[in-house]
């Protein structure tokens, strides 16, 4: 069975509320909706056929995972080989490309950026607090991971909104716009060449790119590709999925003062709560392509197709959650894949949700009421990230 | 009640430390540890079902 809905992942009605699309499709004859705008994709619905695809790596590979394809030419370009390791790796690189980075990842390693995080917090609010209003996704929530970044990247945080722009650029308005992602790509690339021409000038102490430089690999440095693509990977995935997560809590308890009443009263909330913006508020869309011709539940996918990873769609299924559509604070099973599953499941996940934490946590006790100052004008951005771009709030 | 990791299952993404962090930890690079071997006390055994219930993995089996 084949359902041409000719869904758009970029029609502003479906940036601005996926889920109603989602649950007609989901709740069709035919789970798995296919369109031929964008390059052409298949979207899965169910959690089960999601997680199903994510697990089954070896079919569904990560080759591509970029919700459109690249611009033509960018694989036999200049730095064509420099992909986003571990997340475009396939097994069995895919081992060691993620094993070398997880250990910067785990609890125990991001939990030493907590304070620096929760500093750097209140020194947004001071900014504004006295004004009485602020987008809380412009002014707030696009602020926080940039900076978290580029310090554990060891590059300059002044240059936070160049690194902004240039992953804007890559990830958001570059997918319908195929000259600026090509060239904000390259930016990045070129940036993270000098970086490492300036690391082995001058390796540093307790720093991530000179310790990825002196990474072996079957006793041999590890590629350069490999580097540069990490450092790309932190900056791309980075940013714009935190910087979404934050920016859409926010929007929902701007809409919830009940919801912001329970976190008051009641702080030990706060572990559930945050799995339950992720599940609900799930940012991120990731690609698969492929391998061969195989027939999916009933599906007759070509090698070379193009799978969405619609976390979003998955986090919201009846079939695995109840009231999927209702934010509950206290939800106490909550299998969510906000960070997918399978081999791919976000490097990054121990920081995004510290970062998630600290952000709303230090906003709701210096801010405990705010509300939109106009609901509609709230703008989104989608595709592969959804998220609030702009988000008035008073208080 | 015991708590158990199915072999190859973990993918390390800490909601069961986050649900039962008085049962369960992280190794280095992020994935699952069991603290407690033995019996789960019984005032914890509530958290146990929550850390299962849980998983993206389903890497978790209660037994007992």
């Amino acid at each position: 069975m084949k359902q041409d809905t000719e869904y758009d992942i970029f029609d502003q009605n479906f940036i601005w509320n996926p889920f109603p699309a989602f649950d007609s499709v989901r709740e069709s004859e035919c789970p798995i909706a296919h369109s031929d705008k964008w390059g052409g994709s298949w979207m899965p619905t169910r959690y089960e056929d999601i997680v199903a695809i994510a697990q089954e790596h070896d079919v569904f590979t990560s080759r591509e995972i970029i919700v459109v394809p690249p611009p033509p030419g960018q694989l036999e370009g200049p730095y064509g080989g420099v992909k986003a390791p571990p997340i475009t790796s396939d097994p069995p690189d895919h081992h060691w490309h993620r094993r070398a980075i997880l250990p910067v990842f785990s609890p125990q390693s991001v939990a030493t950026y907590e304070q620096d995080m929760r500093d750097f917090c209140n020194g947004l609010i001071d900014g504004f607090i006295d004004k009485g209003r602020a987008d809380a996704a412009a002014d707030y929530a696009q602020r926080i991971p940039v900076n978290v970044i580029a310090r554990m990247l060891g590059v300059p945080v002044e240059m936070s909104d160049t690194f902004t722009e240039w992953v804007r650029g890559a990830l958001e308005v570059g997918l319908t716009n195929p000259e600026l992602r090509r060239a904000n790509r390259l930016k990045i690339i070129e940036f993270f060449i000098g970086q490492v021409n300036e690391r082995k000038e001058n390796p540093r102490e307790n720093d991530l790119i000179t310790d990825l430089l002196a990474l072996q690999v079957d006793g041999q440095p590890a590629p350069l590709e490999y580097v540069i693509g990490v450092c790309n990977l932190m900056l791309v995935a980075g940013i714009d999925t935190t910087w979404s997560a934050i920016g859409s809590s926010l929007w929902h308890l701007a809409g919830h003062p009940d919801h912001r009443r329970q976190l008051r009263d009641n702080p030990d909330l706060w572990s559930t709560a945050i799995e339950e913006f992720l599940r609900a508020y799930a940012p991120v869309t990731m690609a698969r392509i492929v391998d061969r011709d195989t027939e999916f539940q009933g599906c007759p996918m070509k090698a070379g197709d193009r799978v969405l990873m619609t976390f979003p769609a998955a986090n919201r299924d009846p079939r695995q959650f109840d009231r999927p559509d209702e934010v509950i604070l206290d939800r106490q099973n909550n299998r969510h894949v906000a960070f997918g599953a399978g081999i791919h499941r976000c490097a990054g996940s121990n920081l995004a949700r510290l970062e998630l934490k600290v952000a709303l946590q230090t906003w709701m006790e210096r801010i405990p009421d705010f509300s939109l100052v106009d609901p509609g004008s709230v703008t989104w951005a989608g595709g592969q990230v959804r998220g609030p771009r702009q988000c008035l709030v008073s208080f | 009640m015991k708590v158990r990791l199915i072999e190859g299952r973990c993918q390390g993404h800490q909601m069961c430390a986050i649900a039962a962090p008085e049962i369960f930890g992280s190794d280095e690079i992020g994935n699952a540890t069991v603290l407690i071997a033995g019996d789960i006390p019984a005032d914890l055994e509530a958290k146990a079902r929550r850390a299962e219930g849980n998983c993206p993995e389903r890497a978790i089996e209660i037994v007992g």
